[in-house]
């Protein structure tokens, strides 16, 4: 595939490349915002409980924790 | 020359008249936000992670860092001129590459755990083995005319690259050549991120758009506007429905991929310092946002309020990532700390 360099395109290069891809993208299907912020929403509440950023971690199962009892908190 | 500018005007408008057309089909789609949504979910109250590890071993700012896959090592990159493989558990560090050129923007971990790739000012990605007795290089990939902002391994024989030159490229690292160069942007590609499914990736640009690629097809199937300036992060949310991007206008925003709108923002009037960095937690209810402020601050994905922020560093925030398992937060900073959170 031939590499464009941005520098060699001219202003109406550039044009040309944006009207073709606005005539491409004003064909897309679009849903509905509500269900699709619905499903984000079920995903995160279905993953939440094992999200240990979310609800936490025992001290004795976090790989993370200082070996040696000095903890920075 | 009045030609020209006929030319030019015509085309111009034919944009604008397109332009309305989209704004007005994502209008007619726009019957909700997120916080519409995101009402009847609990809220997440006050995170305070703890600061459980502070890796030193830099000598200089670090610009990036990466997750290995089996969230126990992780790659760090600094103008110290070295990237240093670390074992997270233990804070011990287990290879140090020494770069030929400093001035590195970005490093990435291949999913083998095999291979390290780097790149930055010197507009080349170089891989390295790092299995070998002491590390090798495999390939430097050479042909972006800008810098290398951002690379990332769909496997050990390939690679995906944003540069400064407004491209982003598929690379065969068989044959060290460029497979696909990915060209729409006007401005730096300043980031980009594979969809969970490697079909797609989105990147996100100095011209404030974020757009949507086909990973086979070299296509740009999408584009997201609404930030007001550069793109410096961007992440697939993990249903690789939606992702999240974080600008130089202090602001993240939520962007949808079926709605092909943003559907929230994350914004503070007492935050006034560009975004740098992100990286969410694993059920995406947590994103985690490196800024200028020196913090890292932590925003509710759903109900875009500010919900803790991890303070140590004494330095711009550069990078951050949440490895596979989900256990921690890294954040990497200007003062040359890496620090884990959990």
């Amino acid at each position: 595939m031939p590499f464009i360099n941005i520098e060699d395109l001219t202003d109406k290069d550039k044009a040309l490349m944006e009207v073709n891809q606005l005539k491409t993208e004003i064909k897309l299907e679009r849903w509905l915002t509500s269900k699709c912020c619905e499903e984000i929403k079920a995903y995160i509440q279905a993953a939440e409980e094992e999200d240990v950023l979310f609800k936490g971690i025992a001290e004795d199962k976090n790989p993370f924790k200082e070996k040696g009892g000095c903890v920075i908190s | 020359m009045a030609a020209e500018k006929a030319e030019m005007d015509v085309l111009k408008k034919e944009c604008d008249g397109l332009r309305t057309q989209i704004e007005a089909a994502r209008k007619g789609v726009n019957d909700g936000n997120m916080a519409t949504a995101a009402g009847s979910a609990t809220d997440v109250g006050r995170v305070q992670l703890k600061l459980r590890k502070s890796l030193k071993g830099h000598l200089a700012k670090i610009y990036s860092m990466h997750w290995a896959s089996d969230s126990r090592s992780m790659v760090s990159a600094s103008q110290d001129g070295k990237l240093l493989v670390w074992d997270s558990h233990t804070g011990n560090k287990l290879v140090a590459v020494p770069l030929k050129s400093a001035w590195v923007m970005s490093v990435a971990f291949a999913p083998s755990g095999n291979l390290v790739a780097s790149g930055g000012l010197d507009n080349m990605c170089t891989v390295y083995n790092i299995k070998a007795a002491s590390p090798k290089t495999l390939r430097e990939l050479d042909a972006h005319t800008g810098y290398l902002s951002c690379a990332r391994f769909l496997s050990d024989s390939e690679i995906l690259t944003a540069s400064g030159d407004t491209t982003c490229c598929l690379w065969d690292l068989e044959t060290g050549k460029q497979k696909i160069v990915f060209t729409n942007h006007i401005g730096d590609c300043m980031s980009l991120a594979l969809s969970p499914d490697e079909n797609t990736f989105v990147s996100g640009a100095c011209d404030s758009l974020a757009k949507l690629w086909d990973l086979r097809e070299g296509t740009c199937k999408q584009t997201f506007s609404g930030h007001t300036s550069d793109i410096n992060a961007i992440q697939f949310f993990p249903n690789g429905k939606a992702f999240v991007t974080g600008s130089d206008d202090c602001a993240c925003k939520m962007y949808d991929l079926r709605s092909d709108q943003e559907v929230i923002t994350y914004q503070d009037a007492s935050l006034n310092a560009g975004v740098t960095s992100l990286t969410l937690s694993n059920s995406g209810r947590l994103i985690f946002a490196g800024y200028d402020d020196f913090n890292c601050h932590i925003w509710d994905s759903l109900k875009g309020e500010k919900v803790g922020v991890l303070s140590g560093h004494d330095n711009r925030v550069s990078c951050t990532g949440v490895p596979a398992d989900g256990m921690g937060v890294c954040t990497g900073s200007w003062d040359s700390f890496l620090k884990l959170w959990n």
